[in-house]
């Protein structure tokens, strides 16, 4: 699904990833930890195709496919989400007119007609019920005045509605109390399946209780130093990050 | 220029001496004195620092005579218009083709109230007419001093004490000929006590000729009137507006008016309120879209003169090329009004390099017991809600659009009539580039 090789990434003359391997497979879900500033978010937005980094060195293929030249919205369609750590604010344009736009968008690029509106509808009510959402939602402002909690639900709903085979999910769990935790957990889980992967970017331990993962990683400076099985998160949640950075230095 | 105009009075004097008394006669003669004493703004005047009209002043224009329609129904074809009409609104109907009536396009009505024409106005009602004629617009610049010399007509409507105007008023001012033309419009609108009504109002050229319209609206508000206003201006790229618009409030009162100015050569507007009832509210909402080499002003003014009054304005923009935005809205909160709220808004983004905005908000307060504020922003798109919407498969293009829409959408979210908020997403929507139904 994702095969990240030997990448290496850079903002300014800062270096941030130095020297990333990565194999997901179809169906795994693979948690990606480390403490701050150790590059989670810059390998998820790297990823994602955003332009503010420079690819050094290495590879990001998805099924097969160089993305690495590809525009975001390119990469969208060959099936990759980002769930924002900071979702942003777009006055003016609603979450419904967002979603469908989106939705739409991706169904074009396929090939696919725009989806009929009252199918549409159906889907929205269904995925607004999974992140156990008001109807109200969709005709809000996106993330405009959403508390914490509200905009990774609503990221997870945009995830619902546009399912793609290769979600990325960027500190989901930070700002969210325990309630919201296990709602967002819970859509997650529910879109777990055979031929959709997920990297779980996370600080803590406490997502992993309840999206269990297939690998663990922990990230630090700018590299994979250490890959397990799901008892690793659980290791670092008793003993923290220092002695994997004792471990490096 | 100046000397034709004042000819051009001088040999129509007669005429407009036949419609009107002596009062207004000298009224007009008077504003003549004050326009050529103050001539043609210059950027050296404080008022149009940032706006030339150099270029408008080139043309030979034609100048219409008063009262004197040269454009017979013939000549204008319902075809052509039809579509500057709003028409999935039932509306009554004020049609101008260069200043003069057209009554073959129009739909008036005296039954309970008056949506008519102040040339007629003139005819039936002479003493109200002649009461209110230039009685705001005495106080106004160089622009407003011509228009109330040279003006005869335009929209007129008058509602008595508690009516309500059962739908709204559209008014129309077509301009068209084979040379550039210069035109003069006017309106007169008086609110009774309790008194309701709503205009849609459009300068539209259909000639590739330069025009230019240089219009004044008076309008009476009494206590506890309402009035909606709603000013389309996407007129032709060789067609330019000037206009002043001056609505005086009474008690409790409530105006609102939403400018939207995406087409046009060169746009100024000057809205003004004088709120003299306590209680009264006046409401502006802008939107303003341009690119090219177009030049849109908006200069507004408030003058709070009594207590409890509340005034919001809001005035988006978005410029790209080489256009050339101007915002200055003034408030004045004057010593006797008290417990005043008063809330500005500006807010611009600048697509290109070329493209240029000269915002100054000024709020002078003479009162101690207020709550005034004032804001403005420019910048550009932002670049993190472009990259979040991309990462969800939107195409760039589309979600520049989607954001400029967004970004315009709550200068016409109180648009009342939904077909009319709609139809207006979609000339926004499409004037960003955005092909595809996009609702607010």
């Amino acid at each position: 699904m994702l095969q990240i090789k030997n990448l290496h990434a850079s903002i300014g003359d800062r270096d941030i990833l130095k020297g990333i391997n990565l194999d997901v497979k179809p169906g795994e879900v693979h948690a990606i930890m480390g403490p701050n500033g150790s590059g989670k978010s810059t390998l998820a937005n790297v990823i994602a195709g955003r332009e503010d980094y420079t690819i050094t060195k290495g590879s990001i293929h998805m099924e097969g496919k160089d993305i690495m030249e590809m525009d975001p919205e390119l990469r969208a369609l060959q099936g990759l989400f980002l769930s924002f750590q900071y979702p942003i604010e777009i006055p003016g344009v609603t979450v419904s007119n967002f979603v469908k736009t989106a939705l739409n968008e991706l169904r074009k690029g396929r090939g696919e007609s725009a989806m009929d509106a009252s199918v549409m509808l159906k889907k929205m009510k269904a995925s607004l019920a999974l992140l156990e959402m008001d109807k109200g939602f969709l005709s809000r402002p996106l993330n405009e005045g959403f508390s914490g909690g509200e905009k990774k639900r609503n990221e997870i709903f945009q995830m619902a509605m546009l399912e793609p085979r290769l979600a990325i999910l960027d500190e989901t769990d930070s700002g969210l109390d325990i309630d919201a935790l296990r709602i967002v957990a819970n859509g997650v889980n529910a879109l777990r399946g055979s031929n959709r992967s997920f990297v779980v970017i996370t600080h803590y331990q406490r997502l992993l209780d309840h999206i269990v993962p297939d690998h663990v990683h922990v990230l630090y400076d700018g590299k994979i130093v250490k890959s397990g099985d799901k008892s690793l998160a659980m290791e670092l949640e008793a003993k923290g990050y220092d002695w994997i950075k004792k471990a490096q230095s | 220029m100046m000397d034709r105009l004042s000819a051009h009075y001088w040999l129509n004097e007669k005429t407009y001496a036949a419609a009107s008394s002596d009062a207004v006669i000298a009224r007009r003669r008077e504003a003549l004195e004050r326009f050529e004493a103050m001539g043609f703004p210059t950027k050296r005047d404080e008022e149009w620092k940032y706006t030339s009209i150099k270029g408008l002043l080139k043309p030979a224009y034609k100048l219409v005579s008063p009262f004197a329609s040269e454009y017979s129904d013939e000549q204008v074809e319902f075809k052509d218009i039809k579509q500057y009409m709003v028409n999935d609104i039932d509306c009554y109907k004020v049609v101008f083709i260069n200043g003069c009536y057209s009554s073959w396009l129009s739909e008036t009505t005296h039954q309970g109230f008056d949506v008519c024409t102040v040339g007629s106005a003139w005819k039936k009602y002479p003493e109200i007419v002649d009461a209110h004629f230039a009685k705001l617009s005495s106080q106004g610049g160089a622009l407003s001093q011509l228009n109330t010399a040279l003006a005869w007509d335009g929209l007129y409507v008058r509602v008595p004490k508690g009516v309500i105007v059962d739908k709204p008023i559209q008014v129309l001012y077509f301009t068209t000929g084979s040379q550039p033309t210069f035109i003069s419009t006017r309106s007169l609108i008086i609110l009774e006590s309790g008194a309701h009504a709503e205009v849609i109002e459009r300068h539209q050229s259909i000639t590739k000729e330069g025009i230019w319209v240089n219009a004044v609206d008076e309008v009476f508000m009494d206590d506890n009137s309402s009035l909606h206003w709603v000013k389309l201006q996407h007129d032709r790229d060789s067609a330019s507006l000037t206009q002043h618009s001056i609505i005086e409030q009474g008690r409790d009162s409530r105006a609102t008016f939403h400018t939207i100015s995406t087409d046009g050569k060169l746009i100024r507007n000057n809205l003004d309120f004088r709120l003299t009832g306590t209680g009264a509210e006046a409401n502006m909402y802008g939107l303003t879209l341009a690119n090219g080499k177009q030049l849109i002003d908006h200069h507004t003014r408030v003058d709070h003169l009594a207590a409890h009054c509340l005034s919001r304005e809001n005035y988006k923009g978005i410029y790209d090329g080489k256009s050339h935005g101007v915002f200055n809205g003034k408030i004045m909160v004057h010593q006797d009004a008290q417990k005043t709220q008063a809330f500005q808004n500006n807010d611009s983004l600048l697509l290109s390099d070329k493209a240029r905005i000269d915002t100054k908000p000024q709020l002078e307060i003479f009162a101690d017991d207020v709550a005034c504020s004032h804001g403005c922003t420019v910048g550009q798109l932002d670049e993190e809600a472009l990259f979040y919407m991309r990462s969800r498969g939107i195409e760039e293009e589309t979600a520049r659009a989607m954001l400029m829409v967004g970004f315009a959408s709550d200068a016409i979210e109180g648009i009342q009539h939904p077909s009319l908020r709609a139809k207006l997403s979609r000339l926004i929507g499409l004037k960003l580039g955005l092909n595809m139904e996009f609702s607010v």
